[in-house]
């Protein structure tokens, strides 16, 4: 790829891939879109790394926004050092980096070839399922700041949050694994030594007979002592709670076939029913394991800490110093630079703050702060350095308080899964049963009694039950997951296929933030006057600038001179000897009297040409996707937004529609909660953390994120905006799931009737056992992953 | 028959082989990305920009 890739007649980015606005930037006959995608090409050329390109196309992450430099200097202190840490002593330190934007073969190459950018490296180790790379690094040679910085300077800056100094992650629980290793293991060999004894043996080998049957015994000791031991811990803190959960029964059909086997070979009577016994434990506890299988680089707990920096500058007699975000105080000043987060709330004291609060409050547009004014913790500062005066802690500030509303889920369990209520009557039923046969065989044959309630319980297991449950469950998560919607648990599946009443934010949710609708009234601007319009544009960073120069840039960009940007009114600037001026009314005319929302005006040579109005760009998908749920649903819709998209969103919604408008994050959650009350089961859509309440009152919460790598507030789903049309199917796929358990349960209720007939008259031989319980177990397993994959495809997901 | 017991021995004994490799698999960490070693193994270890594939 020696020439510069072309496509829509525009250049290519080598690097990145991204278009190029002109081809002034350089290096080696490659083209680039920016300066920061030049370096990272300059640094990888040097170091001969440059199979990073031919590994994959463009496969660089685009370098125009900057990153500061002294951004890392926290990594400096020792404190914040020994809690990122996992290892060190006088030569060397072994450090894992988060790093969000892995996502190729390449970043792979790349990352693994550190040692050849910085010689203090001596190897780094990548985990691309966590996004993780381990380094080690002589401490003499370089530090953890200037490994961090080495990263950043090739495009992939570590992600270090507040989340990182508590607690380690915990390690994924390996011990579940090991004991189904064990399981399978006993499992195998106690099925293929109990053929002699299913075959039939001659009587002149009774010695070797009892051979196999004391190494079935012995194999099936560790299977009860540590393969089932999940189930007894479950079952047994059910018991304390004084509820019989689905594990009780096969917690004592482990105990009880165990026993009876032991009997049976310790007296010579028989072979036992090892075999039936760990293949239970077998199925079940790989059952177990798809059911835990969550969804390891995404996380719905999340909470404020994970979204915070880990350290702010502290200003101390003028001089900056790093400091965790713990120990920063009431009264201490900070110093927030460009696009960095406010952590506490506080008081503006120097410079003027612009803020986006579009991740507290859903608004997509900054908002401008005086000196004197009150900041709150969780905007994002966007122009400049500021510095504040802290007045409340990290931990008290508006926002964390918001986060740290309890849930209201986690009390009572809401909704019990109809599967637990079906096998709660299941324990019942067999008691039942156990008991009837008991008594029936006290009175005609006393000696039956013990082989037929044993039987009982041997055969009438829930498994078959359980596995139907956890496998489809299990494969409509992953099915789901692969299409970009992320389920907190399988619960969420049942809640989903009930729910009544859906309700969605505006702002973020059915809007994207990324793209707005631009329109122009006035004097009309010729193709030049556009172009200079988007020269001037281009220059400032702010989203009406942005959106509007993007809107307007169809062409050769032009000169701009004496460019110069007042924070929150305007921009102005000479382009080709013209004087142009965009910003508000009062900026461009220099009248204070008239007052207009969102739009830009624009002055050339002084003369006012006219506005542009900027409204919230509908998601291309959800006309659609409202009109699909409309027949289906009762629709609400929730801003914190003013009125003026009214009737268009009436229109899109049907009239039965709610519309409620100015609404405060308590405002929606309480609305969730009087919908609640009439008996609705709601669904929230929602983005931001002002629908953070909402989305936990709800019986569904579904965050939107634009990238699943992005944050989100706590919720019990996470879509990708992209997604969103395809709602319906999921929903629709949810309610699968329903009629694909039952179908399943079905099948394992005629298989535990099989096995009670030949029970209850105490005649059930170890072979039936021995084939009814694996093939229960597989036929169920191939009928759940078969039909919902089945489904999936025929969705054409 | 005592061939039966050699046999029943020989094949515990391969099965409790495979068991321990497996265990030492999941405790190594073999099991938690499946992406980078299938990778990794396409880089040469001396990569160089004058033998780049076009």
């Amino acid at each position: 790829m020696g020439t510069p890739a072309i496509t829509d007649q525009r250049l290519q980015c080598y690097h990145c891939g991204e278009p190029c606005p002109d081809d002034t930037i350089k290096a080696t006959g490659k083209t680039f879109c920016c300066e920061g995608c030049r370096m990272v090409y300059q640094i990888l050329n040097q170091s001969d790394l440059c199979d990073y390109y031919s590994l994959n196309e463009n496969p660089g992450i685009s370098q125009r926004i900057h990153v500061r430099k002294d951004k890392f200097a926290f990594l400096d202190t020792e404190k914040i050092q020994q809690q990122l840490i996992s290892f060190r002593d006088e030569k060397q330190m072994h450090v894992t980096f988060y790093l969000p934007q892995m996502h190729c073969s390449s970043c792979l190459y790349l990352l693994e070839n550190l040692h050849r950018l910085d010689k203090g490296i001596i190897s780094s180790k990548v985990n691309f399922t966590r996004k993780e790379v381990d380094i080690v690094f002589l401490v003499k040679e370089t530090s953890l700041r200037k490994v961090a910085e080495t990263l950043t300077s090739i495009g992939y800056e570590p992600y270090i949050s507040l989340n990182d100094l508590k607690e380690k992650r915990p390690a994924i629980n390996k011990s579940m694994v090991y004991q189904l290793g064990i399981a399978g293991f006993c499992f195998g060999n106690i099925m293929l030594m109990s053929f002699p004894e299913y075959l039939g043996i001659d009587a002149s080998e009774v010695g070797l007979r009892s051979i196999f049957r004391w190494a079935n015994f012995a194999l099936a000791i560790p299977v009860l002592l540590y393969s089932a031991l999940p189930f007894y811990t479950s079952s047994w803190k059910s018991l304390r709670h004084k509820f019989l959960n689905i594990d009780a029964p096969i917690a004592l059909a482990i105990i009880i076939t165990f026993i009876r086997s032991a009997y049976e070979v310790l007296s010579g009577t028989g072979g036992g029913y090892f075999d039936s016994m760990t293949g239970i434990v077998f199925f079940m506890l790989a059952g177990r394991i798809v059911q835990d299988k969550t969804y390891r680089q995404l996380s719905f707990e999340r909470d404020y800490t994970s979204y915070f920096p880990v350290a702010v500058s502290v200003l101390k007699e003028d001089k900056e110093i790093p400091s965790a975000l713990p120990d920063i105080k009431p009264g201490d000043t900070l110093l927030i630079h460009n696009e960095e987060l406010i952590p506490a709330d506080g008081i503006l004291t120097k410079g003027k703050a612009f803020i986006d609060y579009s991740f507290v409050t859903g608004e997509s547009l900054p908002v401008l702060k005086e000196v004197g004014e009150l900041v709150y913790a969780g905007g994002k500062q966007t122009e400049g350095n500021i510095e504040v005066l802290v007045v409340k802690e990290v931990a008290q500030s508006y926002l964390t308080k918001l986060w740290n509303k309890e849930d209201p889920k986690q009390a009572p369990a809401k909704t019990v899964s109809f599967v637990h209520l079906l096998s709660r009557y299941f324990t019942y039923i067999v008691l039942t049963i156990a008991a009837t046969t008991a008594v029936y065989w006290q009175v005609n044959d006393p000696s039956r009694i013990w082989p037929a309630v044993t039987a009982i319980f041997i055969i009438a297991c829930p498994c078959a039950l359980l596995l139907s449950n956890t496998f489809t469950n299990g494969n409509i998560l992953r099915i789901l997951g692969r299409n970009h919607f992320y389920l907190r648990n399988a619960q969420i599946i049942e809640d989903m296929a009930v729910a009544t009443h859906i309700v969605f934010d505006k702002t973020g949710t059915l809007t994207s933030t990324q793209q707005q609708d631009i329109s122009y009234t006035g004097t009309e601007l010729s193709a030049y006057q556009q172009l200079q319009v988007a020269a001037l544009a281009t220059g400032s960073s702010h989203p009406l600038s942005k959106a509007l120069a993007k809107h307007l840039a169809k062409g050769k960009r032009l000169q701009v001179k004496g460019f110069k940007e007042t924070t929150g009114k305007g921009i102005e600037g000479f382009v080709n000897d013209d004087l142009l001026r965009i910003g508000s009314y009062e900026f461009v005319t220099g009248d204070s009297t008239r007052q207009h929302g969102t739009a830009v005006f624009i002055s050339i040579e002084n003369k006012l040409m006219g506005y542009f109005l900027f409204s919230n760009h509908y998601r291309e998908s959800v006309p659609s996707l409202l009109q699909e749920l409309r027949g289906h649903y009762r629709l609400s819709v929730i801003s914190g937004d003013n009125e003026t998209e009214r009737n268009n969103l009436q229109r899109l919604l049907g009239k039965k529609a709610t519309l409620l408008f100015h609404q405060q994050p308590e405002d929606k959650l309480r609305y969730i909660e009087q919908l609640q009350q009439q008996g609705e089961k709601v669904m929230m859509i929602g983005d931001g953390l002002n629908d953070a309440g909402a989305l936990r009152q709800s019986d569904i919460g579904i965050a939107v994120a634009e990238q699943t790598n992005n944050f989100t507030p706590s919720s019990d789903a996470i879509i990708e905006a992209k997604q969103l049309s395809r709602l319906p199917k999921f929903i629709q796929l949810c309610r699968a799931n329903r009629q694909i358990v039952i179908a399943s349960f079905v099948l394992s209720i005629v298989y535990n009737i099989i096995g009670l007939f030949f029970a209850v008259q105490g005649t059930l031989s170890p072979l039936v056992a021995a084939i009814l319980m694996p093939s229960s177990s597989l036929s169920i397993l191939l009928l759940t992953f078969g039909s919902s994959s089945l489904l999936a495809r025929r969705m054409k997901m | 028959m005592s061939v039966i017991i050699i046999l029943l021995v020989a094949s515990i004994s391969i099965a409790a082989l495979f068991l321990f490799a497996f265990l030492w698999g999941v405790k190594s960490g073999q099991f938690e990305d499946d992406y980078s070693p299938s990778s990794r193994i396409l880089f040469d270890d001396k990569p160089s920009s004058k033998t780049k594939p076009q």
